[in-house]
C-alpha cells in the first residue's frame, strides 16, 4: 500500500479548476518530483495536502487513513511537513526558535507547567532545543553556532530556504513536501541542495515530494517525475521518459504548427 | 564572531569620489517654522499655556512659558539639522547654514505667533475659543508676550526671542555629537528636577524621616518656597548631570552588558543577588519614603501596569489587537466586590484571598467567551469586535436587567480590604506591597511564558498565522490561551482596583481604560517588560502627580502616539529584536558610509552615535 495517495482530488477557485481529478500514489521512501508549467496546480496540490486549503472533492489518504478536513496542525502531527515557495519563516524569531516551533506538536507542556517550571517542562525544553540544533546541524556549519540566535530575517536567501527545510524536518515528518527548494539559489548551492535532498532521504527515510523548475535538479534527484498540466496528471515515470514525452513537451512549449 | 562582510559595490565613480554633500534645506526650515508656529498657537489657544503657567520651574520661567520657548528651540534644532547622509554623498560640513536654518524656522514660528497675538489683542475671539482668555495678551500676566504690552515691545520681543532661540538651537548642530548629548542631558535633568518638584521634595523629606540621613535641607537648597528650582539648585543639578553624562559617554567605555559578560559566573551571580537585595530594600522602604499621596499615585500606575502586562501577552506576544480589554478588568473587579462585600447581592463577605480563585476562574471564562467568537478574525476586524465586547461588558454591569446582581449604576460598595492574617491592608502605603507582589508575579509569568512552548506558539502566530498552523501550532488553542492569560492578569488588576477603591461602579470601566493600557504598551515597547513598566509609570503616574496635565492627558497621549509611530515605532525600551527589525535599512548603508568618512576625516570628533550589531 502506498504511503500517500490522492483519489479524484479536485479543487476549484471560482471558475478555475486548479486540481482536476488527480490520482497520485507515492510509496514509502520515494523521491517524487512534481513538475509542470506555471499555473498547473502544483502549489495548490501542496496546499490541499497540508490542509491549508480545503479540497472540494476526492480524497487524500496518508498511511491508509483519510486526512480530509483535518487542521494543518493535525496533518503535521500525523507526519506531513512542508516548505513554502515564497519562503515563509517567522522573521523576528531566532533561527533556533523557528525550528523549535515545529516541535510544538511533538511536545505537550502547557502554561501551568511553564509557569511552575515543572521538571518535565525543563526536560522537554532541553530536548526541543537539542532537536532544533540537530536539525540545523544537518546543513553543516551554515546555520549553527552564533547563527542560532540571529533573527531569521537576517539570513541570506539560500539560508532561509535551508532553515525552512530544517524547520520542516524538526517535526519528524514521514512525508516532506518541498515547494521549489532551489528557487533563488546559485548553481553551486543548487547542486549542494540536490545532494542534500538525497542524503535527507537516505539518512532519515523520509519520503519526499518536491516541486521544481530547475530540470537539472529534477534530473539529479527524482526517482519518479509527475507532470501536471491544468490540474491533471499528463505524464509520469523516470526523468528520461518524461523528458521525451510529447504531451510534456507540448505542455511546456505549446503545440507545434506542424503537428496540428 | 561575525563572518567577514562582503564589500558591496557602491554606486559612485571609481576612485571613491563622493558627490557634494546635501545641505540644510531652507524650505524644510520654512515648513518646520510654520508648523512650529501653528503648534504654539494651538497650545496657547487651547489653554495649555495658561494652565501650565501655574507651575513655576526656574526663576520666572513657568511650565507655560517653557511650552512657548520650547517651540522655537525644537523647530530650530530640527531645521538646523543637515539631511541624512546618503550613500555616495559627502558628509556636510557644519557651518552657518545650520544656524541660518534654525534662525529661519524660529523667526517664522515667531511670525505666526505674532500674527496670532495681534489677532487676539484686537478682536475678542472668546465666543468661539473659550480658552483664549484675557490673561494671554490683554490683561495682567500677558503670558504670550512675556509680560510686555503689545505696543511696548511685546511683538518685537516675540519675534526676536523666537528667532534667537531658533538660531541658538540651530547652532547646537555645530557641536560634536558628544557635546550635543551633554547639552541635552543637562537640559533634561534640570527640566525633570523642576517638573518633579513635589516628588523630589517628598522623597528627600521621606528619606530623612525614615533613615535619619540629613537630606531634607537639600530640598530647601534645591527649591524656592514657590516650588520653582532655585538658581544654585539648578546649577548643582546641571553640574551633576554634566558629570554623570561625561562619565557615561567617556571614550572607550564598554556597555554594562558586555562588562558583565566577561565576569566569571560566580561573581555574576553574587552581583545579581546584591542588586536584587538592594532593589528589595529600596522597594521595601519606598511607600514610607514616598508618603501616602505618592504611594497612591504609584498604586494607580501599578494597577495599570498589571493590566498592561496582561495586554502585552495578548497584543505584544500573540499579536491579537484587543480593544475591549477593560471587560476582563471589570469582571475581576465585580467578582471581587460580589464575594467580599457584605452588602452585595450575594452578601457573603468573604476575605479577599477566598475570592481570588473565583476571580481567576471568572476572568478565564470571560477570556474564553470573548476569544471563541473572534477566533477567525484578525487585525482590524478583531479590534472592532473586541471594542464592542468591552462596551457590552460595561453596559451589562450597568443594565437594569442585571441590577439585582451587580447593582446597576449604584454599583457595589463596601468591598473588603485585603487581609494578611489579622492585619488589614488599608492605606495606600500598605497597599503598595500588595500591588507590588502581583506586578512581580505578572512579570515573572510574562517572562516564563515568553520563553516557553506556549510563548513560542504565540510569537509564531503573531508572525504568520497560516504558517504557524502549518508548522503544528493549533491556532485555536494558542489564541484562546493568549486571551485567557491576558484576561487573568486584567482580572487581578480589577480585583486590586475594587479593594483599593472600596467600591465598584460601571463608569470606571469605560473604553478609555482599554485605550490607556494600549497606549502604555505601544509607547513602552511591545513585548518588552521594562518598557511597559516605564511607560505605565510615566503615562499613568505622571498625570496623577502633575494635576494640570490631567485635563490635557489624552491630547498628550495622542501627540505622543503620533510621535512614537513616526519616530520610534518599537517603543521607548523595545524588546531587542523589534528594534533591529524596524530600523534595519539604515544599518548597511550607514556602515558603508562610515568606513568612507572615517578614512577621510579622522580628525573630526565624530562620536559613534549608534553601535550596530551585525
Amino acid at each position: 500500500m502506498a504511503l500517500f495517495e490522492t483519489r479524484a482530488l479536485t479543487k476549484d477557485f471560482g471558475g478555475v479548476r486548479a486540481i482536476d481529478g488527480l490520482d497520485l500514489d507515492v510509496d514509502n521512501g520515494e523521491i517524487v518530483c512534481v513538475i509542470g508549467p506555471n499555473g498547473a496546480g502544483k502549489t495548490t496540490l501542496f496546499n490541499l495536502v497540508s490542509g491549508m486549503v480545503p479540497a472540494d472533492e476526492g480524497e487524500i489518504r496518508f498511511e491508509g487513513r483519510s486526512i480530509m478536513g483535518l487542521r494543518p496542525s493535525q496533518i503535521l502531527e500525523l507526519g506531513i511537513a512542508r516548505t513554502f515557495q515564497t519562503v515563509r519563516l517567522f522573521p523576528e524569531m531566532s533561527v533556533r526558535e523557528n525550528v523549535m516551533v515545529a516541535r510544538h506538536c511533538r511536545t505537550r507542556s502547557g502554561m501551568l507547567k511553564a509557569i511552575f517550571r515543572a521538571p518535565s517542562f525543563r526536560r522537554e525544553e532541553k530536548e526541543t532545543r537539542q532537536w532544533a540544533e540537530q536539525a540545523l546541524a544537518f546543513f553543516g556549519s551554515r546555520l549553527t553556532g552564533w547563527r542560532f540566535d540571529t533573527p531569521a530575517r537576517s539570513l541570506s536567501y539560500a539560508n532561509r530556504r535551508r532553515l525552512e527545510i530544517a524547520r520542516a524536518m524538526a517535526s519528524e515528518p514521514r512525508l516532506l513536501l518541498l515547494d521549489e527548494p532551489t528557487a533563488g539559489m546559485n548553481p553551486r548551492e543548487t547542486q549542494e541542495l540536490t545532494e542534500l535532498i538525497r542524503r535527507l532521504r537516505d539518512e532519515t527515510g523520509v519520503t519526499i515530494i518536491l516541486i521544481e523548475h530547475d530540470m537539472r535538479v529534477v534530473k539529479g534527484v527524482s526517482e519518479r517525475v509527475v507532470v501536471l498540466d491544468y490540474g491533471q496528471r499528463i505524464a509520469e515515470g523516470p526523468y528520461a521518459d518524461v523528458a521525451s514525452n510529447d504531451r510534456v513537451i507540448e505542455a511546456y512549449l505549446g503545440r507545434t504548427a506542424t503537428t496540428a | 564572531m561575525a563572518e567577514p562582510t562582503v564589500a558591496v559595490e557602491a554606486p559612485v565613480a571609481a576612485g571613491g569620489e563622493l558627490l557634494p554633500a546635501r545641505q540644510v534645506d531652507l524650505w524644510r526650515a520654512v515648513r518646520l517654522g510654520l508648523v512650529g508656529g501653528l503648534t504654539a498657537v494651538f497650545v496657547s489657544a487651547n489653554g495649555m499655556v495658561l494652565a501650565f503657567s501655574k507651575r513655576a520651574l526656574l526663576g520666572g520661567v513657568t511650565l507655560g512659558s517653557l511650552l512657548l520657548v520650547a517651540v522655537p528651540l525644537l523647530v530650530g534644532y530640527l531645521a538646523g539639522r543637515p539631511p541624512p547622509v546618503l550613500q555616495g554623498f559627502a558628509t556636510p560640513r557644519p557651518g552657518w547654514r545650520n544656524l541660518a536654518g534654525g534662525l529661519l524656522a524660529g523667526l517664522l514660528s515667531g511670525v505666526v505667533m505674532a500674527v496670532f497675538v495681534t489677532l487676539i489683542a484686537t478682536f475678542d475671539v472668546r465666543r468661539v475659543f473659550i480658552n483664549v482668555t484675557p490673561e494671554l495678551v490683554r490683561a495682567a500676566p500677558r503670558l504670550l508676550t512675556f509680560g510686555l504690552e503689545l505696543g511696548a515691545g511685546g511683538l518685537v520681543l516675540v519675534l526676536t526671542l523666537n528667532a534667537m532661540l531658533g538660531a541658538v538651537a540651530g547652532t547646537l548642530q555645530l557641536l560634536g555629537e558628544r557635546w550635543r548629548r551633554a547639552v541635552f542631558a543637562v537640559a533634561l535633568w534640570v527640566l525633570a528636577f523642576a517638573m518633579l518638584q513635589p516628588f523630589v521634595v517628598q522623597v528627600l523629606r521621606g528619606i530623612q524621616a525614615e533613615l535619619r540621613i540629613w537630606t531634607a535641607p537639600l530640598a530647601e537648597f534645591l527649591y524656592e518656597p514657590s516650588g520653582a528650582l532655585s538658581v544654585p539648585g539648578a546649577v548643582a543639578v546641571a553640574v551633576v548631570a554634566f558629570g554623570v553624562d561625561a562619565l557615561l559617554t567617556r571614550e572607550g567605555r564598554r556597555p554594562v552588558r558586555t562588562r558583565l559578560e566577561v565576569l566569571p559566573e560566580r561573581s555574576r551571580r553574587l552581583l545579581r543577588l546584591a542588586v536584587l537585595a538592594g532593589l528589595l530594600f529600596v522597594l521595601g522602604l519606598l511607600p514610607q519614603v514616598l508618603g501616602p499621596f505618592l504611594s497612591e499615585v504609584l498604586n494607580i500606575a501599578g494597577i495599570f501596569l498589571l493590566m498592561a502586562l496582561g495586554l502585552n501577552i495578548v497584543v505584544g506576544l500573540a499579536g491579537l489587537l484587543d480593544l475591549g480589554y477593560v471587560a476582563f478588568f471589570a469582571v475581576g473587579a465585580y467578582v471581587t466586590a460580589l464575594l467580599t462585600s457584605p452588602q452585595s447581592s450575594l452578601g457573603v463577605g468573604w476575605i479577599f484571598w477566598a475570592a481570588v480563585p473565583f476571580v481567576v476562574l471568572a476572568a478565564a471564562v470571560s477570556g474564553l467567551v470573548v476569544g471563541t467568537p473572534v477566533l477567525r478574525m484578525r487585525g482590524d476586524y478583531l479590534a472592532i469586535v473586541t471594542l464592542g465586547f468591552g462596551e457590552i461588558a460595561r453596559l451589562l454591569f450597568l443594565s437594569d436587567w442585571l441590577k439585582p446582581t451587580f447593582g446597576g449604576a449604584q454599583g457595589i460598595i463596601r468591598v473588603r480590604d485585603i487581609t494578611v492574617g489579622p492585619i488589614e491592608i488599608g492605606g495606600p502605603q500598605a497597599f503598595f506591597y500588595a500591588i507590588f507582589c502581583f506586578v512581580l508575579l505578572a512579570t515573572y509569568v510574562t517572562y516564563a511564558l515568553q520563553g516557553s512552548r506556549v510563548g513560542r506558539a504565540w510569537i509564531a502566530m503573531r508572525e504568520d498565522e497560516a504558517v504557524a498552523e502549518a508548522m503544528g501550532v493549533n491556532i485555536v488553542t494558542a489564541k484562546l490561551s493568549a486571551f485567557i492569560a491576558g484576561a487573568m492578569l486584567a482580572g487581578f488588576g480589577g480585583a486590586l482596583f475594587a479593594t483599593k477603591i472600596g467600591s465598584v461602579f460601571p463608569h470606571s470601566f469605560s473604553v478609555i481604560v482599554s485605550i490607556t493600557v494600549l497606549v502604555v504598551i505601544i509607547v513602552g515597547g511591545m513585548a518588552s517588560v521594562p518598557g511597559v513598566v516605564l511607560a505605565a509609570l510615566v503615562l499613568v503616574g505622571l498625570p496623577e502627580l502633575l494635576r494640570e496635565f490631567a485635563e490635557y492627558r489624552f491630547l498628550i497621549y495622542g501627540a505622543l502616539l503620533i510621535f512614537m509611530m513616526q519616530q520610534r515605532p518599537e517603543g521607548f525600551i523595545p524588546s531587542r529584536r523589534r528594534a533591529q527589525e524596524l530600523h534595519e535599512e539604515e544599518v548597511p548603508q550607514d556602515a558603508w558610509l562610515r568606513t568612507q568618512t572615517t578614512m577621510q576625516q579622522e580628525a573630526a570628533p565624530a562620536g559613534d552615535g549608534r553601535s550596530e550589531t551585525s
